[in-house]
C-alpha cells in the first residue's frame, strides 16, 4: 500500500555540507555508475555520443552565486537528490503501489515491478528528486544505495551510500536522522541545518548545512590604492606620463 | 507542464462522456430503442475512448492492471476504480433500458452521483499537486465539473440548460485564471527555493546538467505562456461564451446546438492544452525559472 507508515524506526538520510561542496559532480558520476550495475533497471542514457546526449541521473549538482549589493559574490554549489521526506508526496499519489516508504529506515522506493511510468509522483515532488528512465520507462530515484549500506559482502567503510563514499571533500554525511546522538543529527544541530522548501510540508529527512559567513574585504580589488602618489611611487607616476 | 496529448484528450473528453452519463442516468434525453442505444454508445466511446487514451502515455503499461489497486491513498487509483465502477453500473443500466423497457430510476441517479464521482475524482489529481500552486485551487474541480455537466447537457439536447451552465463555465473559467496567476506568482523565488536567500540575490551559476532531462521536458515546459493571453481569450470564447450566447439567445434546433457543440469541444481542448502548457511546477525555480 502506498499510505505512509506511521513512523519509522530509523530516518536514514544525508547531510549535505554546502559550506564544503567544491562541485566536483563526483557523487553524481558515483551515483550514476553504482545504481547503473545494481538496484532496478539501468540508468540509460540517450544520444550519449551523439549531438544531444541525455539519460537519467539521481543526484544532480547545481551551482549558484549569491550576491548582496556591494559586496563580491559567493559560489555556493548544491547537490539535489531525493530527500526521502517524512510526508512524502511522491508515495501517497502512487496508483499502484509501487512508490513506498520503509517503514525500518524511512528509505523511499519504487518496486518497478509494479511501476507503470505515470509520471505523477515525479509532478508531486517539488525537488526534481525523480526522473522517468526513458529506456526502461519506470521511474527512477535515489535508493540511499540500500544495496550498500546493508551489504555484509562490501568492507565496513564501503556499507554507505556512494555519493557519500566518493566525496573527495567529505561534503556528504549519512546516518540516522530520526536520532538526536547520532553523528550527523549533531551535525545539524551545531551547524544550523535546514530543510528544502519546508513550507510545502513535506518534511525533507535530508537536511543542508548552509555556507558559513565569509569575510569581505572592505576594497573591491581592482579600487585605485591612492589617487595622488607620492614618493618613489609619484615619481614613477610622473615619468611615465612623460613618456 | 508538459501538455501531452494523451492526457488532453484523455480529461476532455472522457470528462464530457462522464458528463452526458451524468444527464442520462436522470432520464435526460427522455429517449427509448435504438436512439437511446446511440446516446449510450456516444457517452461510452467518449467517456472510455479518453481512459484509453490516458494510457498512452505510460512508461511501462503492463503494469496498469496495479493502478486500481492504492484506491486508498491515490486519487489516480480511485479514479480508475470509480470511472470502471460507473462504466459497469450505466453499462447494466443501458441493458435493461434499451433492450427491456426498464426505467431504471434508482440505480440511474446513483449511476449519476458515480459519473459525477469519477470527474471529481479526475480533477483531484491535479488539485492535489501542491507543487502546482496554479492547479491545487478549490476552483480546479468546479471547473472540471461545471466542463463535464455543461459539455454533457450540450450533448443530451438539453440547450437551454447547456447555455445557462456554460455562462457559468465561463465565469468560473476567468476566476481560475485569475486566481492561478495570483497563486503563481507567490510560488516563491530561487532564494526560497535553495534556502539561500539569506546569502543575498540568488541567481543560477551553472545548471546540474548541460543535456535536457525528465524534470526540464516534464515540468518547465513554457511555451504555453508566451501566447497564454491570447489562448486564454480563444479557450473563453469558443468553449463558453460563444455558444452560450447562441443556445440561449437563439432558436432551439439541431444547426445551432450542432455549432455550438463544436465550438465548445474546440475550445475546451485549446482550454485543457493551455491548463497544463502554462502552469508552472515549483521545481522550476531551481532552474531559475
Amino acid at each position: 500500500m502506498t499510505a505512509l507508515p506511521s513512523k519509522t524506526d530509523k530516518k536514514l538520510g544525508l547531510v549535505i555540507d554546502l559550506d564544503t561542496c567544491v562541485g566536483c559532480h563526483g557523487c553524481v558520476t558515483a551515483c550514476k555508475g553504482w545504481n547503473t550495475q545494481n538496484y532496478g533497471a539501468p540508468l540509460s542514457d540517450q544520444d550519449a555520443y551523439g549531438a544531444d546526449p541525455s539519460g537519467t541521473f539521481l543526484n544532480r549538482v547545481f551551482s549558484y552565486e549569491a550576491q548582496q549589493s556591494g559586496y563580491a559574490s559567493q559560489t555556493v554549489h548544491m547537490p539535489r537528490s531525493c530527500l526521502h521526506c517524512e510526508d512524502a508526496p511522491c508515495v501517497t499519489v502512487c496508483p499502484t503501489g509501487a512508490s513506498y516508504k520503509r517503514e525500518e529506515d524511512g528509505i523511499v522506493l519504487v518496486n518497478e515491478d509494479r511501476c507503470i511510468g505515470c509520471g505523477l509522483c515525479a509532478w508531486s515532488c517539488p525537488y526534481g528528486a525523480r526522473e522517468l528512465d526513458r529506456e526502461a520507462g519506470v521511474m527512477k530515484k535515489c535508493t540511499l544505495c540500500v544495496d550498500r549500506i546493508y551489504n555484509e559482502n562490501l568492507p565496513e567503510e564501503d556499507r554507505v551510500p556512494a555519493c557519500v563514499r566518493t566525496c573527495p571533500a567529505g561534503a556528504r554525511h549519512f546516518g540516522d536522522l530520526g536520532d538526536p546522538d547520532s553523528d550527523v543529527s549533531k551535525l545539524v544541530a551545531d551547524r544550523g541545518g535546514f530543510d528544502l522548501m519546508p513550507d510545502l510540508g513535506t518534511k525533507p529527512v535530508n537536511k543542508y548545512l548552509p555556507p558559513r559567513p565569509k569575510d569581505q574585504l572592505d576594497t573591491a580589488p581592482l579600487n585605485t590604492v591612492a589617487d595622488e602618489p607620492k614618493g618613489f611611487l609619484g615619481w614613477l607616476d610622473k615619468a611615465l606620463d612623460k613618456l | 507542464m508538459h501538455p501531452a496529448p494523451s492526457v488532453i484528450i484523455f480529461t476532455t473528453f472522457s470528462g464530457l462522456g462522464f458528463g452526458l452519463l451524468a444527464w442520462m442516468g436522470l432520464g435526460i434525453p427522455d429517449v427509448g430503442g435504438m436512439t437511446l442505444l446511440a446516446f449510450f454508445v456516444i457517452a461510452y466511446v467518449l467517456a472510455a475512448g479518453g481512459l484509453l487514451a490516458s494510457t498512452f502515455h505510460l512508461g511501462n503499461k503492463k503494469n496498469a492492471i496495479y493502478a486500481f489497486s492504492q484506491w486508498r491513498t491515490s486519487w489516480l487509483s480511485r479514479e480508475g476504480v470509480a470511472a470502471v465502477v460507473t462504466l459497469l453500473l450505466f453499462g447494466l443500466i443501458a441493458l435493461a433500458r434499451v433492450f427491456m423497457g426498464a426505467d431504471m430510476a434508482f440505480s440511474g441517479v446513483i449511476g449519476s452521483v458515480l459519473a459525477l464521482i469519477t470527474v471529481f475524482t479526475t480533477s483531484m489529481i491535479y488539485t492535489q499537486l501542491k507543487t502546482i500552486s496554479r492547479w491545487s485551487q478549490p476552483l480546479t474541480p468546479i471547473l472540471f465539473l461545471l466542463h463535464a455537466i455543461a459539455g454533457g447537457a450540450l450533448l443530451a439536447g438539453e440547450v437551454k440548460i447547456a447555455g445557462v451552465l456554460l455562462a457559468a463555465l465561463a465565469v468560473v473559467m476567468w476566476l481560475h485564471w485569475q486566481q492561478g496567476d495570483a497563486r503563481a506568482a507567490n510560488r516563491g523565488t530561487l532564494g526560497d527555493a535553495t534556502g539561500l536567500g539569506h546569502l543575498g540575490e540568488v541567481r543560477m551559476f551553472e545548471s546540474g546538467h548541460t543535456g535536457g532531462n525528465y524534470v526540464l521536458d516534464e515540468m518547465v515546459y513554457r511555451v504555453g505562456r508566451k501566447h497564454a493571453q491570447k489562448l486564454r481569450m480563444i479557450a473563453l470564447g469558443a468553449g463558453a461564451v460563444l455558444p452560450a450566447a447562441i443556445l440561449l439567445l437563439t432558436p432551439a434546433g439541431h444547426a445551432t446546438a450542432f455549432i455550438a457543440l463544436a465550438l465548445h469541444i474546440a475550445g475546451a481542448i485549446v482550454g485543457r492544452w493551455l491548463f497544463f502548457a502554462e502552469a508552472e511546477h515549483v521545481v522550476g525555480l531551481y532552474y531559475g525559472k
